[in-house]
C-alpha cells in the first residue's frame, strides 16, 4: 500500500460532451425552409468524478446541468462526445445494452413528494430496484438488503418504516427512502439533482450527510446538481460553474468559493445572501437574465452580462485555463492568468 | 428562465389536504365518505341481487299466464298483469336479470377494448398514440341507431349482437378518457425513476401505471353500464334486440305494440322505465361519487375570498 | 398605534371527523409604515396563513379569532364586509409562485388594470398609463405590457406580479416567499427591487418565508414562527448575534453559509401535530437545551431586552445555568 501508484482512472469521465434538443419548426416553419434550430443545452462539457468523491455541478436554471445529468444517465441522448464509468464507454451503447449499466447509476430527484409512488408501500419502493434487475439474491436476501438500506439511511429501527406509505412520510424520511432505494443496488455513482431543495431547511444537513458518509465509505461517488452555492461549498469536494451549456469555472470547493476567477462566479458568490446581517459586502447583481440556449451569443458567452469585458471576449469563445498557481483551479476567462485588478 | 421548481407548500389547503389525505387513494375510503355513493351501491347491489336470486323470488313464471290480459294492480300481483296475462313483478324481476347481464357484459369488452387502447395510446405515444386515435375517431362517428339496425337485419336480431353493437359504440369514451389518464401519470416522478431505473414497460403498465388509473377505471365503468343498459332499453325498445328474450326492453317494446297506454294499462309501462331509470341514477350516484374524489383536487386557490368563521371573544380556550 | 396592528390572532381548520388545526396560536405583530419584517418558518409553522387572516383570504373551513387593525380600523371583525374595502387599497400581497398564477390569456397590463378598475382606483387611460408607470417601477418596459405572461421569464412575471400587487396604492405589502422559485442571481435583482420600492414609496412590508438569509437581507427585523406561534421576534442583528429562543440558533445553524467553517447542523425531529393541544413548550423534544420546566409550561411570548421578544423558559432562568 505504501508504493507509489498512478493516479487512479475516475470513476466518471466525460469529454466533450455535447446534447442539442431539436426545436420543433411546425408544418410553415418546414414549408418555410426555416432552419433548424435547437437547443444548445450543452455544449461541449468535460469533467470526471473520481471514486468517493462528491463534484457539485453548480449553476442558474438553463446552464445545463440537469441535462448534464440526464446525458450521463443516456435518459437524453448526447449528440458527440464520450462518456466513460469505470472504464466502460456509455456513449455509442444502446438501450438495450445499457440495461446492466443502469444499475451502477442511480438518480435521486428533487421531488420527495413525487419521486415515489404512493401506492407502494417502503419496502416495496425498496425492492422494487432489485426485482427489475434481478439483483439481491432470493426472498430473504433481499428483506435483508432492504433492511440494510435503512438503515444506512437513518430511518431506523426499520421495522417502523417498512409497511409505510409515502403519505406517511415527512419529506426528509422520502428523500431518504429514495436515497435508500438507490442504495440496494450498490451503485458505484449516484446523481443528485437538487437532492434537498424541496426540503424544509432544519432538514437538510440530514440528508446531505446521510449522501456525504455514503460516499466516504461506500465506494460510491456523487454527482450533485445544486443551484445553492453553500450547500456546494460545504459538502462537495469540488464545483464545476456552468453557464449556458459550458462549465465555465471548476476546482476545489473550497478554492472555487473563496478565489473565484470567472465574472460570473464571482457575481454569483457575491449574491449569494449572507446569514450575518452585519456582513454588508457589495452584491454584484448582474442584469438581465441568461440568454435563450437556442441562440447562444458569439464569443465568450457570458460577454454581454460581463462587468468587465474588453473587447476581444466580443470574438473570442475560451477554454478553461488552469489557474496559475493551482493546478487543478481552473476558469473559462481570458482574464485568467492576468494578475488580480 | 431564471425559475427553479421550488416550492415549500404552506398554505391551509395543503396542511388539511396531509392530515385528511390517509385513505383519500382507497375505493372503499372513497365510497365510504360519500352519501351519495352510499345510495347508489345498496341500490345497484339490491338489483344485481334481484337479478341473481330471480327464481326464488319472482312469485310467479314470466312466461306463463295466470290472468285476463292487463289486470289492473291487485294483492296477488301488485303491479298487475301484462298484454299476455303474465305477472308484471315477475316480469320485472327476470327482465331486470337479462337487461343487466347485457348492460354488464357489453361494458365488460367495451372496458376492455377502450381501456387497452387508452393504456396503449397514452403510454406509448408517438406513432401508436396517432394510429389508435385515429382509429378511435372513425368508430366514434358511427351513428348508433343505423348501425344497430343494420346489425340487426344483416345478422338477425340476438342478444349478443345487441352486446357488440352497443359495446362498439361505448369502448371510444373510455380509450380517450383513460389515454388522457395514462398520459399524465406516465410524466410523474416515479414512473420516470421506474424507467430510468430500467424496468420494462409492462412492468410499469402493471405495477405503476394501472395502479393509479385503476380507480378512474372502476368509475368509468359504472358510469358506462348505466349507458349500457340506457342502450339496451332503447334499442330493445326500438325492436333491434331480441324479442324472444325478457329485458326491460321488450316490456316497455310490447306494451307499447299491444297498445297498453290506450287501454290505461300503466303498470304494463311504467314500472319498467322505472327501474331502468332507477339502476341508471344509482350508477351515477356511485360513479360521480368515485370520480370527483379522484379530481386533483381543483386547487381553488386562496386567492377567491370565501367567507371564514370569526370566533368570538368571549369563547377563548387555551391561553 | 401602527400602521398594521394584530392581537392575539388565532386560525383553527375544520379537519375531518370534527377536529381542528390550530395554525395560528395567538400571534402579535406591530407594522409601522416604511418598516420591514421578516415572518420566518419552515413548512407548516403557520406563516402564510397568519399573512392570509390578514387578507381575510382564509377558506370557509377556517376560524378566525382575534384582531387584524390597520391604521386603526378592524380588516376581520364582520368576515368579508370588512376585509374588501381594504383588500389590495391598503394592503396587498405577492403569492407564493405568483408568476405561476398569472391569467394565460390576458395581457400584462390587463391584469395590473384590473384590480385598479375593481376599486375605482383609476379607469380607462388613466388606468394603463399607471399600469406602464407601475411596470417601468418594477424594472420592465413600459411597452411590454402589451405581452403576454408566457412570453415573460420567471423573474419578469415575478416582477409583474409585484406591479399588481401594487396597483392601488397599497401601504402595506404582504409577500409570500417571493424568491423562493427563483435563481440567486434573479433572487438578488428581486430583492433590491422590492428595499428598493419600499423605500421609494414608503411602503411597509412582512417578507415571508423560509431563508434566513434573505430576510437578513432585506429586514430590519424578524419574527420567527413555530407550530403557530411566535417564538422569537428581535432585529436580524439580535437574531443572529444572540438568539433568545434555541430554534432560532438552531435554524441558523442549519443555513450553510458560503464561507463559513463550522458544520452544518439537522434538527432532528419534527414540528408537533397542531390538531392537538400542546402541553409544555412546543419546541422541547427537538431542543438541545431543554429542562423539566419546559414539559410541563408552556412558554409565553415576552419581553426579553430593548425592542425584542421570545418565549423560552431560558431566559427566566439566571444566567449562570443558561451557559
Amino acid at each position: 500500500m505504501n508504493t507509489v501508484v498512478s493516479e487512479p482512472r475516475p470513476l466518471l469521465e466525460v469529454r466533450d460532451l455535447v446534447t442539442r434538443f431539436p426545436v420543433r419548426r411546425g408544418i410553415l416553419g418546414t414549408l418555410a425552409r426555416a432552419p433548424r434550430r435547437a437547443v444548445h443545452a450543452v455544449e461541449g462539457v468535460s469533467l470526471s468524478i473520481g471514486a468517493g468523491e462528491m463534484l457539485a455541478l453548480v449553476g442558474e436554471s438553463g446552464c445545463g446541468k440537469t441535462t448534464v445529468a440526464q446525458s450521463i444517465l443516456r435518459l437524453v441522448d448526447p449528440v458527440s462526445g464520450t462518456i466513460d464509468l469505470d472504464g466502460r464507454r456509455l456513449t455509442g451503447l444502446s438501450q438495450r445494452q445499457l440495461r446492466p449499466i443502469r444499475r451502477t447509476v442511480q438518480m435521486i430527484y428533487q421531488d420527495p413528494y413525487e419521486s415515489l409512488d404512493p401506492r407502494f408501500r417502503v419496502r416495496h419502493a425498496i425492492e422494487e430496484p432489485m426485482l427489475i434487475h434481478r439483483f439481491g439474491g432470493d426472498r430473504a436476501e433481499r428483506e435483508r438488503r432492504v433492511a440494510e438500506a435503512l438503515t444506512r439511511v437513518e430511518l431506523t429501527p426499520p421495522q417502523m418504516f417498512l409497511d409505510r406509505y409515502p403519505h406517511e412520510l415527512s419529506g426528509g424520511q422520502r428523500q431518504r427512502v429514495a436515497i435508500a432505494a438507490s442504495l440496494v443496488l450498490d451503485p458505484s455513482l449516484l446523481v443528485a439533482d437538487e437532492p434537498v431543495s424541496m426540503l424544509d431547511v432544519s432538514v437538510r444537513a440530514g440528508v446531505l450527510r446521510i449522501l456525504d458518509d455514503l460516499r466516504r465509505t461506500g465506494d460510491m461517488s456523487v454527482l450533485m446538481i445544486t443551484h445553492d452555492l453553500s450547500t456546494a461549498a460545504h459538502f462537495a469536494d469540488r464545483i464545476a460553474v456552468m453557464y449556458l451549456g459550458r462549465i465555465v469555472e471548476e476546482g476545489p470547493a473550497r478554492v472555487v468559493v473563496r478565489r473565484p476567477q470567472h465574472p460570473y462566479t464571482k457575481a454569483l458568490l457575491s449574491v449569494v445572501p449572507k446569514r450575518d446581517p452585519r456582513d454588508r459586502s457589495e452584491l454584484q447583481v448582474l442584469t438581465g437574465e441568461p440568454p435563450n440556449p437556442v441562440a447562444p451569443p458569439s464569443g465568450c458567452r457570458f460577454h454581454p452580462r460581463c462587468p468587465v469585458a474588453l473587447d476581444e471576449c466580443r470574438v473570442t469563445d475560451p477554454a478553461l485555463r488552469t489557474v496559475p498557481g493551482e493546478p487543478d483551479h481552473r476558469a473559462a476567462c481570458v482574464l485568467v492568468g492576468a494578475p488580480q485588478a | 428562465m431564471g425559475m427553479r421548481s421550488d416550492t415549500l407548500s404552506d398554505s391551509p389547503e395543503d396542511i388539511q389536504a396531509d392530515l385528511a389525505s390517509g385513505h383519500r387513494n382507497w375505493l372503499w375510503g372513497i365510497i365510504k365518505e360519500s352519501r351519495q355513493a352510499k345510495l347508489g351501491l345498496i341500490v345497484l347491489l339490491v338489483f344485481v341481487l334481484v337479478a341473481i336470486f330471480a327464481p326464488l323470488l319472482a312469485p310467479y313464471d314470466p312466461r306463463q299466464q295466470v290472468g285476463p290480459v292487463y289486470a289492473p294492480p291487485s294483492w296477488q300481483h301488485p303491479l298487475g298483469l301484462d298484454d299476455g296475462g303474465v305477472d308484471m313483478v315477475s316480469l320485472l324481476i327476470y327482465g331486470g336479470r337479462v337487461s343487466l347481464i347485457v348492460g354488464f357484459a357489453a361494458t365488460m369488452v367495451a372496458m376492455v377494448i377502450g381501456g387497452g387502447i387508452g393504456i396503449l395510446s397514452g403510454y406509448f405515444g408517438g406513432r401508436t398514440d396517432q394510429v389508435l386515435m385515429r382509429i378511435t375517431d372513425y368508430f366514434l362517428v358511427i351513428p348508433d341507431l343505423p348501425l344497430a339496425i343494420i346489425v340487426a337485419a344483416v345478422w338477425g336480431p340476438s342478444l349478443s349482437h345487441l352486446i357488440f353493437v352497443i359495446a362498439l359504440l361505448l369502448w371510444t369514451t373510455t380509450a380517450r378518457i383513460i389515454r388522457a389518464q395514462v398520459k399524465s401519470v406516465r410524466e410523474r416522478v416515479y414512473v420516470k425513476r421506474a424507467r430510468s431505473l430500467g424496468a420494462s414497460d409492462l412492468r410499469i403498465i402493471a405495477r405503476h401505471v394501472l395502479p393509479q388509473i385503476g380507480p378512474l377505471l372502476i368509475a368509468n365503468t359504472v358510469l358506462t353500464v348505466a349507458v349500457a343498459i340506457f342502450d339496451e332499453t332503447a334499442l330493445s325498445f326500438l325492436g333491434l334486440g331480441d324479442p324472444t328474450s325478457i329485458t326491460w326492453g321488450t316490456i316497455i317494446e310490447f306494451s307499447f305494440l299491444r297498445t297498453a297506454i290506450s287501454s290505461g294499462a300503466w303498470w304494463a309501462v311504467i314500472p319498467a322505465g322505472l327501474c331502468v331509470a332507477i339502476v341508471i341514477m344509482a350508477c351515477f350516484w356511485l360513479g360521480q361519487a368515485i370520480e370527483d374524489a379522484l379530481n386533483p383536487r381543483l386547487k381553488v386557490s386562496y386567492v377567491s375570498p370565501r367567507r371564514f368563521r370569526m370566533r368570538l371573544p368571549t369563547t377563548e380556550d387555551d391561553r | 398605534m401602527s400602521l398594521l396592528e394584530v392581537r392575539d390572532l388565532h386560525v383553527w381548520f375544520d379537519l375531518p371527523e370534527g377536529r381542528q388545526l390550530h395554525a395560528v396560536q395567538g400571534v402579535n405583530l406591530d407594522l409601522d409604515a416604511g418598516e420591514r419584517i421578516g415572518l420566518v418558518g419552515e413548512s407548516g409553522c403557520g406563516k402564510t396563513t397568519t399573512i392570509l387572516a390578514m387578507l381575510g383570504l382564509l377558506p370557509p373551513s377556517a376560524t378566525v379569532a382575534g384582531d387584524v387593525r390597520l391604521d386603526g380600523t378592524s380588516v376581520v371583525a364582520d368576515e368579508e364586509e370588512a376585509t374588501r374595502p381594504h383588500r389590495w387599497k391598503d394592503i396587498s400581497m405577492v403569492f407564493q409562485g405568483a408568476m405561476n398564477a398569472l391569467n394565460p390569456v390576458k395581457t400584462i397590463e390587463a391584469q395590473i388594470v384590473e384590480p385598479m378598475t375593481l376599486h375605482g382606483t383609476a379607469e380607462g387611460s388613466a388606468a394603463k398609463k399607471r399600469a406602464g408607470e407601475l411596470l417601468e417601477m418594477v424594472g420592465i418596459t413600459a411597452g411590454a405590457g402589451a405581452r403576454y405572461p408566457h412570453e415573460f421569464s420567471g423573474g419578469m412575471r415575478q416582477r409583474a406580479a409585484l406591479a399588481m400587487a401594487l396597483a392601488c396604492g397599497p401601504k402595506v405589502l404582504l409577500a409570500d416567499e417571493p424568491t423562493t422559485a427563483l435563481d440567486v442571481m434573479v433572487q438578488a435583482q428581486i430583492l433590491e427591487l422590492l428595499t428598493e420600492l419600499t423605500r421609494d414609496l414608503g411602503l411597509a412590508l412582512i417578507l415571508v418565508t423560509h431563508d434566513l438569509p434573505v430576510v437578513a437581507q432585506v429586514c430590519e427585523r424578524a419574527a420567527v414562527m413555530y407550530a403557530g406561534e411566535i417564538v422569537e421576534s428581535a432585529s436580524l442583528d439580535d437574531l443572529y448575534h444572540s438568539p433568545g429562543h434555541p430554534y432560532t440558533r438552531l435554524l441558523f445553524a442549519a443555513t450553510p453559509d458560503l464561507y463559513g467553517e463550522e458544520a452544518v447542523l439537522s434538527i432532528p425531529g419534527a414540528p408537533p401535530r397542531l390538531d392537538r393541544d400542546i402541553v409544555g413548550c412546543p419546541f422541547r423534544e427537538r431542543c438541545d437545551r431543554a429542562f423539566d420546566r419546559c414539559r410541563v409550561e408552556r412558554p409565553v411570548l415576552r419581553e426579553v431586552g430593548d425592542l425584542r421578544a421570545a418565549a423560552c423558559h431560558l431566559n427566566d432562568e439566571p444566567v449562570g445555568s443558561r451557559t
